[in-house]
């Protein structure tokens, strides 16, 4: 994890790289990390997990971001926290860490679910095409409002959840 | 009007599950089937790839258990650059240890914690609403503030010797390529920025007496549901003891009558075939010398705890032997004990951690070792899961030019397929109604396994869980569905 020196603002990318666009919020934090964003604190994974929810907890607001298929391109939405479970829990939505933070730590940050469209999901490196134009849309909706450490949903600049 | 049950995610891309239990008119089970739609397009994309890359590929192939794959291939790849199975460094060894051994500890605490706790302590057929993890910190908070921060130590282990989380580069073929700095096991030793090795070691004891009380509460559940006979595979150090990094291969049938032992991996191929059914993608496997009807066998920690004669790490071994006694030193089949096993290993890996944060082989300087290469080679670890086999060849440019891997939900699929046809017939067959509870018996034994049916690609709305009832016409006549984005 790489932080800078005022920390307020995680931005959390997951997926696997090493297929195609679910490396998608990987390859965001991989972009954002290489700007001066002195309110951000960046960090990675394949998954989200329970121990995510003590990360989260030592932040005001966090951003987890990663590739879907629910949305046309991008998504930022606010996460509800959420007590349900998948089948595995192998990983963990976001809304369950969220849910988790609230009852273990009594810690509520700001928490937000930005969705990128993914298209392609084989064994490969490198985002799709299309991916690559998703990616573009999402670090333009995003850079401005991480440089001024204010984050919300923003409709004019990113398309609602379907 | 005969009926179709069908628990099946709609949408994948890769390894998922779908049960189908088939009703008659009466109700009754006519026949039940787990399906797993295996992954196997990796070893072909690995083909023509130089071999040196191969520990870090393989991690494309699990987002859950990369640190297994990752070691297995390094372990393969051992072998083809002339060090055999046991030639690397004391350093090099240890350090490919504690990565294994921290992976282990974490992995199984959040099988407990996460899977398992919310059946147990809310009951099989209890509030869905309830039977999760919220539910089980809404009730038991210690509980799960313990399981956040034993996975949290398990995951600072696998940073502090893979180097990443993601793609991690710790094993290279031939050994490793860093130690561990005393700062670093300052870390996991002073208890200051989060709580000590010690500390570890004393929640997974607790957490082992945990189950033990609740096992004394609810034997006929943990004794009687999914049990079953089986045969059992796994690695044991060369003298018997239980080790999940290095050893050679042991099976044994239900009675514990050794079927294989003391059997060098390198030679896995005489031993082990695949059969492929009709009905599945993924493949059966199972030991040549009992053929394919009653070759099939278990792995993971029920089979590992059957094969070892011992544990060698002192509160593990004191847990081993009382855990034997039970079954009176005869292997121990039932499914649901599978929790019990997997609790003292992840005592025992708490223990081989320390014991390994205290070697000064850790902080050596003698990484990487070289020998003559040869063109093939095979890794075998015991990973979470179950016994895990990567096998590689590599041509005379260096590439690989083929590639056999065996994961261990593969070896579990008779045997997951065994205990989906027990709750069928044992819990649904004839009931009227077949209620979410029920069909979480279904899941409840699966999990016991802790097959990988959710691998590497999680993308928002990519894994739903769709449980339907449908009538003879594929009329759906109800319809449940899980979904990990809820």
């Amino acid at each position: 994890m790489t932080t800078n020196a005022h920390p307020k603002i995680l931005i959390f990318g997951f997926g696997n790289p090493g297929r195609q666009d679910d490396g998608l919020g990987i390859a965001l934090v991989d972009h954002l990390q290489q700007l001066d964003l002195p309110h951000c604190t960046f960090e990675q994974n394949y998954q989200l997990n329970a121990e995510d929810s003590l990360l989260i907890s030592e932040y005001e607001t966090v951003i987890f971001a990663d590739a879907s298929v629910a949305v046309e391109s991008v998504a930022l939405t606010e996460i509800e926290p959420s007590h349900e479970i998948g089948f595995t829990t192998h990983s963990m939505h976001p809304a369950s860490v969220v849910a988790l933070c609230n009852e273990l730590y009594g810690k509520f940050p700001k928490c937000y679910l930005l969705e990128m469209r993914g298209f392609e999901w084989e064994m490969k490196e490198g985002l799709s095409e299309e991916a690559e134009v998703v990616l573009q849309m999402a670090l333009d909706a995003m850079i401005q409002q991480l440089e001024t450490g204010v984050v919300k949903p923003h409709p004019d600049s990113v398309e609602l959840k379907n | 009007m005969s009926k179709k049950i069908t628990i099946e995610p709609v949408t994948r891309v890769e390894g998922h599950g779908k049960v189908t239990i088939h009703l008659d008119d009466n109700n009754k089970v006519t026949q039940s089937r787990l399906h797993i739609v295996e992954f196997r397009g990796f070893e072909r994309f690995v083909q023509g790839r130089p071999y040196w890359e191969a520990p870090v590929l393989v991690q494309r192939l699990c987002g859950i258990c990369p640190v297994s794959h990752h070691l297995a291939a390094a372990k393969a790849l051992d072998v083809i650059v002339g060090l055999g199975s046991d030639g690397l460094s004391p350093t090099g060894d240890k350090m490919r240890r504690l990565m294994h051994y921290g992976q282990m500890f974490q992995s199984h605490v959040l099988h407990f914690f996460h899977l398992v706790s919310p059946d147990l302590l809310f009951g099989i057929d209890g509030d869905p609403a309830i039977r999760n993890i919220i539910g089980v910190v809404l009730k038991h908070k210690d509980l799960a503030v313990r399981g956040v921060l034993m996975r949290k130590f398990g995951q600072e282990i696998i940073r502090a010797t893979a180097g990443k989380k993601i793609h991690g580069t710790g094993a290279i073929p031939g050994g490793i390529n860093k130690n561990l700095s005393l700062e670093e096991k300052q870390f996991f030793t002073d208890g200051k920025a989060i709580p000590s090795i010690d500390t570890m070691i004393e929640w997974a004891q607790d957490t082992v007496n945990f189950f033990k009380s609740y096992h004394k509460e609810h034997s006929d559940l943990l004794d009687g549901f999914a049990a079953f006979p089986s045969n059992h595979l796994s690695l044991v150090r060369k003298d018997g003891a239980l080790d999940l990094y290095h050893g050679v291969m042991r099976a044994v049938d239900a009675e514990g009558n050794r079927i294989l032992d003391d059997v060098d991996y390198q030679d896995y191929l005489q031993y082990i075939g695949e059969e492929v059914r009709s009905w599945s993608y993924m493949k059966f496997p199972y030991l040549k010398s009992l053929g394919k009807e009653k070759g099939w066998y278990r792995v993971g920690p029920l089979a590992r705890l059957n094969t070892c004669d011992f544990i060698p790490t002192p509160l593990a071994q004191k847990e081993f032997e009382e855990y034997k006694a039970y079954t009176k030193g005869k292997p121990n089949n039932m499914s649901m004990h599978m929790h019990w096993a997997r609790l003292i290993e992840t005592l025992h890996s708490a223990e081989v951690i320390k014991q390994l944060l205290d070697d000064p082989d850790l902080q050596g300087t003698d990484l990487v070792r070289k020998g003559t290469k040869i063109s093939n080679g095979v890794g075998l670890i015991e990973a979470p899961r179950g016994t895990l086999f990567h096998h590689y060849q590599i041509d005379d440019n260096d590439q690989i030019s083929m590639c056999n891997l065996i994961v261990s939900t593969t070896h579990n699929n008779e045997p997951m397929n065994r205990a989906v046809n027990w709750v069928a017939d044992n819990t649904i067959s004839g009931k009227a109604e077949v209620t979410e509870g029920l069909l979480n018996g279904v899941e409840v034994a699966i999990r016991a396994y802790d097959p990988c049916l959710s691998c590497a690609t999680h993308a928002v709305g990519k894994m739903p869980l769709e449980v339907s009832i449908v009538d003879n016409n594929d009329k759906v006549v109800s319809n449940l569905r899980k979904n990990v984005d809820n």
